[in-house]
């Protein structure tokens, strides 16, 4: 690959201690996060919390106003991956290996949409993950979500050659 | 493409810059340039920018697939898995669809996504939908 080596953003840790406040100041600074306007909502030890708001640029179709169901993966993709930092307590670059989401409503026009990912296994090389989507009531979910992330060295992960 | 659907991006879609850009075998093509909207980590696509591609693509060739019944129907997604192979570089990114099956209440639709080389997939999905023809 020809193009040069992309700036490290400044939200990464350079000590590799995966910080609360910095993430909740710095993940949606810049690209995809920065436009679905994802916000930082709570996590604990193994959970993390996300939001996004409705806005017309995020429809599926103009008609219903219904919520596009990849801003949705795309929230519980960021969710996820930083509650497996959350429940590492460190910063090692991961890569998304694979994703299954199951809509189980659509979400509707105006309504904000909160994805909240767990961690819930933590091997040598890949961490496993679930989380569902909802409106505000987890009791009534939008969507579920299971998956897995694998780690990645630092050169792969700024260079994509994570696999 | 479609007549009778007459399918058009939704604004999602078109907020991140995908297109329809030509045909294979009568099934649409959509590209998504890399631009910031589309960043994951630093220099690459995001992960559910990739799916969102995926998903329209395999939108399209379920329209476009259904368009040949003659008939109208109504579409909601179930689910979808996804696999990421590659990063996706700062290069032009290419999707398609193939319905893998269509029955009277289910579709069963596979897409991927290439860059520069159309053999070298850097991500695919396969997905379900109900189909309901609309009275």
């Amino acid at each position: 690959m020809s193009n040069t080596q992309p700036p490290i953003p400044k939200w990464f840790p350079k000590d590799g201690k995966f910080d609360i406040e910095i993430i909740q100041k710095g993940f949606n600074s810049y690209g995809h996060t920065k436009f679905l306007g994802m916000d930082y909502v709570d996590s604990g030890d193994d959970w993390l919390e996300l939001s996004i708001d409705w806005r017309e640029e995020l429809v599926a179709d103009e008609q219903s106003g219904i919520m596009a169901s990849a801003a949705i993966i795309s929230l519980l993709d960021n969710a996820t991956s930083l509650a497996i930092f959350k429940k590492m307590g460190t910063f090692k670059p991961q890569a998304t290996m694979d994703m299954r989401v199951d809509y189980l409503r659509a979400s509707p026009k105006g309504a904000r949409v909160y994805g909240r990912g767990e961690c819930y296994k933590l091997t040598s090389k890949i961490a496993f993950m679930r989380g569902i989507a909802h409106n505000g009531d987890m009791d009534d979910p939008i969507a579920h979500v299971t998956g897995t992330f694998i780690q990645t060295s630092l050169s792969q992960f700024m260079t994509g050659m994570a696999k | 493409m479609s007549m009778l659907y007459d399918y058009k991006l939704p604004p999602y879609a078109r907020a991140l810059g995908m297109n329809i850009d030509g045909a294979e075998d009568g099934v649409p093509i959509i590209t998504m340039p890399f631009s910031d909207n589309v960043i994951g980590r630093p220099g690459f696509l995001h992960g559910g920018a990739m799916a969102g591609l995926l998903e329209i693509a395999a939108m399209a060739s379920l329209y476009a697939a259904l368009d040949k019944r003659g008939q109208k129907y109504s579409v909601k997604q179930v689910n979808v898995t996804v696999d990421f192979m590659r990063g996706g570089a700062n290069h032009m990114s290419y999707a398609i669809g193939k319905v893998n099956r269509l029955g009277r209440q289910l579709a069963n639709v596979e897409a991927e996504i290439w860059q520069e080389d159309r053999k070298r997939i850097i991500c695919a999905a396969q997905m379900h939908y109900m189909v309901k023809l609309e009275e």
